[in-house]
């Protein structure tokens, strides 16, 4: 199954590979992963999806919590939460095609941040199955560059991640 | 307030520590804290001829003692030669901390001369690891350093220090920190009361019950704990190849280590058993066999510091128990002796008939089954080495078959006795840990119990011997071949021996180590074994090298059948079990 692990860690340089480290060296996989400083200059938040049984994640959990640099973490899929991934997109937008790719970007409600004669440039957030939709209903064809964020999330209502 | 320059801050940091002696060897990145050692008295040093010789014998006081070991070595290949040193203390979980120089800031990132990424080199084989950044940062990097090592679940920490750190001529503010505080490091510090109720009613229902203690007793000093509870409960007890000595080796209630080449009883009573109760032990692969099969009959207790540990391996574990094994027992004890109930003696009586049953049947100390008039057995130089060490030596131990003998035939009745790589596996350990062992007793007898192979790969630390005049005593089981890896060419090779095999190349052990200046004894004859270790024993002031001929072809047994589970066992080269 797939979970959202969220983590709070110290913002110290090194951290960011003792957390990419520990999932190779231990064979777990890694979707997704984004960091970012907190409003908390001394903390990073982390975001990363990963996909495994029970027996995994339980191991992920644990592991990630026994590195010296991890401060606090929840793995978001087990409640309500939020989740968002934003995605540029370059896509070729000549002819009958421009309107037809302007329609699907408002139906996805996309922003149109770039423009040239011969392309747009789309900017979506939403969940990582809305952009993975865009991307399909514009077809491979059309596309000229895609990038994506990773997924970051939060968990609905009042629990907070925080020290 | 005091001024002073990184390389003293970590002397002086040391010295804050309580560290006595430190193992090291010098080169360019460290010539300033080397300056700054040679400047004070409070920490010795040990020069050892090879790095990882010096993070073994750091290892081997710490393990010996408790304390935190401590070593120092250089950039590049300093660093990276102590990395196997680091790797067998994380297996383990041994508390060191290990300072390793590194070029100048400046010049980190340019591929300098002897430049490594000690930090990205060290990363899956820490507990933690330091870049020192500033000098100002060293009081409280080395105050951490230490802090992280011993706390918790103990493990290795690095300190990599760019040499403009420690300059001489640069002075800062030296004040050591007291008291450490992290947010994000606050290891468990007693057990949940809750848990600790739930292990005991079930460790009272319980028919046929099994404690299985591992190293977490020895490394937790929850020896004496474990032994009160044992004795309270008169249950049955067995040590993993790390926890030998938590529980005593010579005591009625000890049915042996377990696992991969466990004895047939404590297999057989893991297998049978309707409780378990597994402390400070972490359902390694070389004792649960195959995981699946596991014990399915056992309810667990699961008793451990490191909440990763727990369901790691083995799943059905009923009640977890989060914390440091000592606390954690005594707790039991105290709650158990408000309690108003008893074991099933019954039970408990029948239990102790069928373990007694398999013990005389297939029990590695039953009779004399290893005793031959016409080659020395390796199962009778241990016994014989228990009987004239009177059962009070530290054994440290290489790797691989004689590893193995050492753990069955020696009866290991203090925690802290056995010193082995147990978890890496590393050839080379036993002469090194044993220096580090030998400095932090030297009143005690401390044997290394080796191979051929295994003491050729750290045997340039007979120098540091001579040096420092440290009288180990080297139990050298002779097969002229790498006997483990042979076993299994004999089993699943069809006796191909694959690069195994290396007779018409050994050098001559007597004047190895007479070269050194050393003793050096040979022993071929089974009936001269037991008065030459004698008399390599008395010798109390002088390293001896025992190079003993023993029966090539000897295999270690009894030895778990690959994908089976606790029970199932090879017992000779003609029985297994069914």
């Amino acid at each position: 199954m797939r979970h959202i692990i969220s983590v709070l860690m110290e913002n110290e340089p090194g951290a960011l590979s003792r957390v990419v480290g520990l999932f190779s060296q231990r064979g777990y996989n890694i979707e997704s992963l984004t960091v970012a400083p907190t409003e908390d200059s001394t903390l990073s938040r982390l975001t990363v999806t990963t996909i495994g049984d029970d027996t995994v994640i339980e191991q992920i959990t644990k592991q990630l919590n026994k590195l010296i640099d991890v401060v606090k973490l929840v793995d978001l899929t087990e409640g309500e939460h939020i989740e968002r991934e934003l995605m540029l997109i370059k896509i070729k937008a000549t002819g009958a095609q421009r309107a037809e790719v302007k329609r699907t970007c408002d139906i996805f409600r996309g922003q149109i941040v770039d423009v040239t004669p011969a392309m747009y440039t789309v900017q979506l957030t939403g969940t990582s199955d809305k952009l993975d939709a865009f991307i399909d209903a514009i077809g491979a064809s059309a596309i000229l560059e895609v990038v994506r964020s990773g997924v970051s999330g939060i968990a609905r209502g009042e629990r907070v991640l925080s020290v | 307030m005091e001024l002073l320059s990184g390389g003293e801050m970590i002397m002086r940091a040391l010295k804050e520590e309580g560290v006595k002696m430190i193992f090291g060897y010098p080169g360019g990145a460290v010539l300033h804290i080397y300056d700054a050692l040679y400047q004070q008295d409070a920490v010795e040093h040990i020069l050892v001829r090879h790095e990882q010789a010096a993070v073994h014998a750091a290892d081997g006081f710490a393990r010996s003692t408790g304390e935190v070991g401590v070593s120092l070595v250089t950039s590049g290949p300093g660093a990276t030669n102590a990395i196997t040193g680091i790797a067998t203390a994380y297996m383990d979980s041994i508390p060191l901390v290990v300072i390793s120089g590194n070029v100048p800031s400046h010049l980190m990132g340019t591929d300098a001369f002897q430049e490594t990424d000690m930090i990205g080199c060290c990363r899956p084989i820490v507990k933690h690891s330091f870049l020192v950044r500033s000098i100002e940062e060293i009081p409280s990097v080395m105050k951490k350093a230490f802090h992280i090592a011993k706390s918790g679940r103990p493990g290795p920490v690095v300190v990599d220090v760019p040499k403009d750190m420690t300059a001489p001529t640069e002075k800062r503010p030296f004040e050591y920190p007291e008291t450490v505080k992290m947010r994000s490091y606050t290891p468990a510090l007693k057990g949940h009361a809750g848990q600790i109720r739930k292990a005991l009613d079930l460790l009272l229902e319980a028919k046929r019950p099994v404690i299985y203690a591992g190293g977490g007793v020895v490394l937790g000093d929850a020896a004496e704990e474990l032994t009160a509870i044992a004795k309270r409960l008169g249950y049955p007890v067995t040590n993993t190849l790390m926890g030998l000595g938590a529980f005593p080796g010579s005591d009625d209630q000890f049915i042996g280590m377990l696992g991969m080449h466990g004895f047939y009883e404590a297999n057989q009573a893991m297998h049978q058993a309707d409780v378990i109760f597994a402390v400070g032990a972490r359902f390694d692969d070389r004792v649960t066999n195959n995981p699946k099969k596991f014990c399915p009959n056992a309810r667990i207790v699961h008793i451990d510091i490191d909440p990763a540990s727990i369901q790691k391996t083995v799943r059905h574990i009923e009640v977890p128990l989060v914390g440091p094994v000592k606390p954690v027992l005594a707790d039991m004890v105290e709650m158990l002796n408000q309690m108003d109930v008893e074991p099933d003696q019954d039970a408990l009586s029948a239990w102790w008939e069928t373990i007694n049953g398999w013990r005389e049947k297939h029990g590695l100390w039953t009779g004399d089954r290893f005793t031959r008039r016409d080659k020395i057995m390796p199962q009778d130089v241990i016994r014989t080495l228990y009987e004239v060490t009177n059962g009070e030596a530290f054994i440290c131990s290489d790797v691989g078959q004689h590893q193995m003998f050492a753990a069955q035939y020696y009866k290991y009745d203090q925690p802290r006795q056995w010193i082995n790589s147990g978890g890496l596996g590393t050839m080379g350990f036993g002469l090194p840990a044993a220096m580090g062992v030998q400095l932090a007793h030297p009143d005690r007898h401390v044997a290394v119990v080796t191979g051929e192979g295994s003491i050729q790969m750290c045997i340039e630390e007979l120098s540091t011997c001579t040096q420092y005049n440290m009288p180990v005593k080297i139990i050298n089981l002779n097969n002229a071949a790498l006997g483990m890896v042979k076993q299994w060419q004999d089993m699943q090779y069809g006796g191909r021996y694959a690069a195994s095999t290396y007779a018409d190349s050994l050098p001559d052990f007597v004047k190895l180590a007479q070269a050194y200046g050393h003793v050096g004894m040979i022993v071929t004859d089974p009936s001269e074994l037991k008065a030459k270790m004698e008399e390599c024993f008395a010798m109390k002031d002088r390293v001896v090298f025992m190079d003993i001929y023993i029966d090539p072809d000897e295999h270690v047994y009894p030895m778990q059948i690959p994908t089976g589970s606790m029970k199932d066992m090879i017992l000779s080269k003609t029985e297994r079990t069914k």
